[in-house]
C-alpha cells in the first residue's frame, strides 16, 4: 500500500477503535453518549484527513485527474 | 389532515414534473438513458451518491432501528464514511475502465474484465436478486408514510400502487437524469425537516440533546451503549467493515458511478459525503426522542417511531411536510432501483443470451420491464410483510459477495480467473443465504472461538468462502492473462 492509503485508512481505524476501548456513555462527546460522539466526530476528521489526501494525490495533478500508472 | 393531504399529493406532482422536464435536450440512447453518456460533473454525481443514503430504510428505519435496538443503531452512521474513503480510490479504476469501453453497467464490468459472458449473467442474477427486495422495501415505506402522514385517509396499499405508477412514469420518460434532478428536491427537503426534527424535538421535549440522553440513560441503562454479548463491539466493527465494502457493490450505485465525466469527481465526493452523511445524526436523535415519549411500539412498528412522535407533538401541516419529503425518499431511490433492473434484465441477462439484439431494442425492453418489475414489486410488498427485513439482509449480503472478484481485477499483478470469481460468487451467495434463512450466528457455527469473534456479523462467513474459493479455484485454473483484460 501506498502512503496515502494509510493516511485514509487512519480515520477510520481510529473511529472503530475507540468505539470498541470506550464502550461507555459517559463522558458525553458533543452532548451525545461517548460512542456515537466519537463517530460523529471521526467523520467529521475522515472529511478533514480525505481533503489533505486529495491535496497530496498525484492523480489529481493531471488534466483529467486519471490514475498514472 | 386536508393540508396534510396537499402537500403529499405536490411531492408526487414535483416528483413527476421534474422527471418529464430533465429528459429536455438529450436524446435517449441507451448510453444517455442508463449513464446520462457519462457528463455528470461533482455535483450530480454528489447528488446521485448522496441521495442513495436517504433511502425510506434511513428515513423510517434509522429512526425506528434507534428507537428499537438503541446503540447498535451507531453503525449505520460509521459505515458509509468507511466505505467513501475504500470509494476514493476504488471508483476512478471502474470508471475509467468502463468508460474507455463504453460500458454501462456492472455485469458489463465484470464480463469485461474477466472476459467472460457467464460470469457477466451470474454477476446481473446476483444484483437483480439484491435489487428486487431492496424495491419492495421502498415501496413497504411508502405505504407506511402515506398511510401514517394523512392520518389514514389513504390506505397503505393505495399509496404503494401510486408510488408505483409515478415511477413507471418517469423511469420511462426520463432515464437518470430524472433521478438526479428530483435528488436534488429530494434531499433539500428531507435535510430541512431531519435537522429540525434532530433539534427541536430533544430540546423540545426534554431541554437539550444531552438531557435527553442523560433522561434515556437514568430510565433504560445500556441502552445507549453496545452490550457485552451479540450486537456487541466486535458486531459493530465486523458490521461497518461488512457494510462498506458491500456499498458500491449495489448495481444502482455502480450506474451512479458511470455517470461521472472524470475520476476526480470521486476524490472530491469522498472529502464531501462524510460530512453529508453526519445528517444521519439527527434522524438518530430523532429515534430516541420517541423513545420514552411514545414507547410501545414493538416487532415490525418501530418503523413508525418517527410519525408517531411528529404527530404526537407537532401541527397536521407539518406533518404533511414530513410525509412529502418522505414520499420523495422512496421514489428517487426507486426509481433509480428500478431501472438497474431493468437494464440488468433487458442487457446483461436477455441481451447477453441472444447475440442479434440492437442497442435501440435493449433500451425498448427495459423500459418495457419497468412496469412488469415494479407490479411485481408491488404484489410482493402487498402479499407479506415479515419477510422484508430478511429479504433485505439477503440482498444486503448477495451483493457484497461481488466484492473480492471486483478487487481481484483491480489487482495489478492479478491472478483471479473468471473461474474463481464464478466460484467465490455463487459459493458466497448460497453459504449467505443459508445463514440468513436458518438465523445462524458465527457463535452458534463456531462455539470454540473466542467470544469477540463469535459476535461478528455472520456475513464474514459467507465472504471468507467466498475469497477462499476465488483464491484456490483461480490458482488452479491460472493462465497467461491476456493484454485486452489488463488494459
Amino acid at each position: 500500500m501506498r502512503l496515502v492509503h494509510w493516511i485514509a485508512a487512519l480515520p477510520c481505524i481510529i473511529m472503530l477503535a475507540g468505539v470498541v476501548l470506550h464502550n461507555k456513555v459517559f463522558p458525553l462527546l458533543l452532548w451525545l453518549p461517548f460512542p456515537l460522539g466519537w463517530i460523529a466526530l471521526w467523520i467529521v476528521m475522515t472529511s478533514v484527513v480525505m481533503a489533505f489526501v486529495y491535496s497530496i494525490d498525484k492523480n489529481n495533478k493531471t488534466e483529467t485527474g486519471d490514475n498514472a500508472r | 389532515m386536508i393540508i396534510s393531504l396537499i402537500f403529499l399529493a405536490l411531492a408526487a406532482l414535483v416528483a413527476l414534473g421534474l422527471g418529464v422536464c430533465a429528459r429536455s435536450g438529450h436524446k435517449m440512447d441507451l448510453e444517455e438513458w442508463t449513464v446520462g453518456n457519462r457528463g455528470f460533473g461533482f455535483f450530480l454525481v454528489f447528488l446521485l451518491l448522496a441521495g442513495e443514503i436517504y433511502t425510506t430504510f434511513t428515513f423510517l428505519g434509522g429512526a425506528g432501528y434507534s428507537y428499537g435496538f438503541g446503540a447498535p443503531v451507531y453503525y449505520i452512521l460509521a459505515y458509509s464514511s468507511v466505505a467513501y474513503v475504500i470509494g476514493y480510490f476504488m471508483l476512478p479504476h471502474i470508471w475509467r475502465y468502463a468508460a474507455n469501453h463504453h460500458l454501462v453497467s456492472q455485469p458489463d464490468f465484470f464480463a469485461h474484465k474477466y472476459d467472460s459472458k457467464i460470469l457477466g449473467v451470474i454477476v446481473a442474477v446476483v444484483g437483480v436478486l439484491a435489487l428486487i427486495p431492496y424495491l419492495v422495501l421502498q415501496l413497504t415505506g411508502l405505504g407506511i408514510i402515506v398511510s401514517a402522514a394523512s392520518f389514514g385517509a389513504i390506505p397503505d396499499w393505495v399509496a404503494v400502487f401510486l408510488g408505483a405508477g409515478i415511477m413507471i412514469i418517469y423511469v420511462i420518460v426520463s432515464g437518470i437524469r430524472g433521478s438526479a434532478w428530483t435528488a436534488i428536491v429530494k434531499d433539500a427537503m428531507v435535510l430541512t425537516v431531519v435537522v429540525f426534527l434532530g433539534i427541536w424535538l430533544p430540546f423540545h421535549l426534554y431541554g437539550g440533546v444531552d438531557k435527553m440522553f442523560l433522561a434515556i440513560n437514568n430510565a433504560k441503562p445500556n441502552f445507549l451503549t453496545f452490550p457485552a454479548h451479540g450486537k456487541s463491539v466486535w458486531w459493530f466493527v465486523s458490521t461497518v467493515i461488512l457494510t462498506s465494502f458491500g456499498f458500491f457493490m449495489w448495481p444502482h450505485t455502480t450506474v451512479s458511478v458511470l455517470t461521472a465525466k472524470n475520476g476526480r469527481v470521486f476524490r472530491k465526493n469522498a472529502i464531501v459525503l462524510p460530512l453529508y452523511q453526519l445528517i444521519l445524526l439527527f434522524v438518530i436523535l430523532v429515534g430516541f426522542a420517541a423513545v420514552l415519549k411514545v414507547p410501545g411500539l414493538k416487532g415490525h412498528d418501530i418503523d413508525l417511531a418517527l410519525f408517531k412522535i411528529v404527530i404526537a407533538t407537532l401541527p397536521p401541516w407539518v406533518v404533511g411536510i414530513v410525509g412529502a419529503a418522505g414520499i420523495l425518499t422512496a421514489l428517487v431511490p426507486g426509481s433509480m432501483i428500478t431501472m438497474a433492473a431493468s437494464t440488468l434484465i433487458a442487457r446483461n441477462i436477455y441481451g447477453a443470451c441472444s447475440n442479434k439484439i440492437s442497442d435501440s431494442q435493449i433500451v425498448l425492453l427495459a423500459k418495457c420491464l419497468v412496469p412488469v418489475i415494479l407490479m411485481f414489486a408491488v404484489y410482493l410488498t402487498l402479499s407479506g410483510d415479515s419477510t422484508v427485513v430478511t429479504l433485505l439482509l439477503v440482498g444486503y449480503s448477495f451483493v457484497t459477495q461481488l466484492f473480492p472478484p471486483l478487487i481481484g481485477s483491480l489487482m495489478k499483478n492479478r491472478f483471479t480467473t473468471k473461474e474463481g470469481a464464478m466460484a467465490g460468487i455463487i459459493g458466497g451467495v448460497a453459504v449467505a443465504s443459508w445463514l440468513t434463512f436458518s438465523h445462524q450466528s458465527v457463535g452458534k457455527l463456531l462455539p470454540f472461538l473466542p467470544s469477540q469473534i463469535q459476535d461478528f456479523n455472520v456475513g464474514i462467513i459467507a465472504l471468507t468462502v467466498n475469497i477462499v474459493l476465488l483464491i484456490a479455484v483461480s490458482a488452479v485454473t491460472r493462465r497467461p492473462v491476456t493484454a485486452a483484460m489488463v488494459d
